[in-house]
């Protein structure tokens, strides 16, 4: 049985990834707290891990090699969803700052505990290579 | 890393607040500065925000430095489009021994609403702070990053 780091690592590299994106989707909409008119994102985070595994997902499929590959796509903003606001605003600004530190913070916690068990798969897989 | 440029996100915050933040000073600094005529007359300055977009990007943060995972982005920080002047009416007192009165014994005292100023001073310091806690975050985000596998 060879070592698949595929395998290994599990989910916690593409959700470390993840945590990352969305930190940055959190932190543009905290700096546009005071924008007229913009209006709050956020991603599905279940879902795009879930695509990011490649077990669900919509690809569409291909019937010709010269046809553009959908598999593994993340892009293109689409996936961003809008925050529904708690009241409206005047200049049809939808943030709320309080909503999005409180994400921003559990985020961050998030990331960390995925960092922590990247962390610890590494170091499993370490101890397997000393063989101590 | 998209982490990278949530420094680059919240710079583009601060900047814009700090903007915000000098017009308010300029305002409240001259909000006696009386003149004798309505064109001369300082106006309240207010900063207008946008939404920085992906074409924009492009010329501030070069291309091609993962570009892959920017697609994701609702947008690439907060930018001021430019200062405009309140249209408000000016304020007009009748003081015949005030060195600046016109002819009619008219001097014009600036459009400066002080105490929207103020709020707006309080706004804009506060979410200067916010952007500095996300970089913070973002920074402890990171080097903890660095030290996978220790």
């Amino acid at each position: 049985m060879a070592i698949n780091f595929e395998a290994a690592l599990g989910i916690h590299d593409k959700a470390l990834i993840l945590r990352g994106q969305r930190a940055e989707v959190l932190a543009n909409n905290i700096a546009n707290a005071d924008t007229p008119g913009y209006q709050s994102r956020d991603m599905d985070f279940g879902y795009l891990l879930a695509q990011a595994k490649g077990q669900q997902g919509v690809a569409i499929k291909r019937t010709n090699a010269r046809h553009i590959s959908t598999a593994g796509e993340m892009g293109l903003g689409s996936d961003l969803k809008y925050r529904t606001p708690m009241q409206p605003s005047i200049d049809g600004n939808t943030v709320d700052l309080q909503i999005e530190q409180a994400q921003y913070a559990d985020n961050a916690i998030a990331f960390q505990s995925s960092f922590t068990f990247l962390n610890s798969k590494f170091r499993g897989l370490i101890s397997a290579l000393k063989g101590e | 890393m998209s982490l990278s440029n949530i420094f680059d996100l919240a710079g583009t915050g601060m900047s814009a607040q700090s903007i915000r933040l000098n017009t308010v000073a300029s305002n409240i600094a001259n909000a006696e500065s009386v003149s004798s005529s309505t064109g001369e007359t300082y106006r309240a300055r207010h900063p207008v925000f946008s939404v920085i977009r992906d074409q924009v990007n492009q010329d501030v943060f070069g291309a091609g430095f993962g570009n892959d995972f920017n697609s994701m982005s609702a947008g690439y920080g907060v930018k001021v489009d430019g200062i405009v002047e309140s249209q408000a009416d000016l304020r007009q007192k009748y003081q015949p021994d005030h060195p600046s009165a016109d002819d009619d014994g008219y001097v014009y005292y600036p459009n400066v609403d002080v105490v929207s100023e103020m709020a707006d001073m309080i706004s804009a310091s506060r979410a200067y702070q916010t952007n500095v806690e996300i970089m913070n975050t973002a920074k402890q985000m990171m080097q903890r990053v660095l030290t996978l596998g220790q």
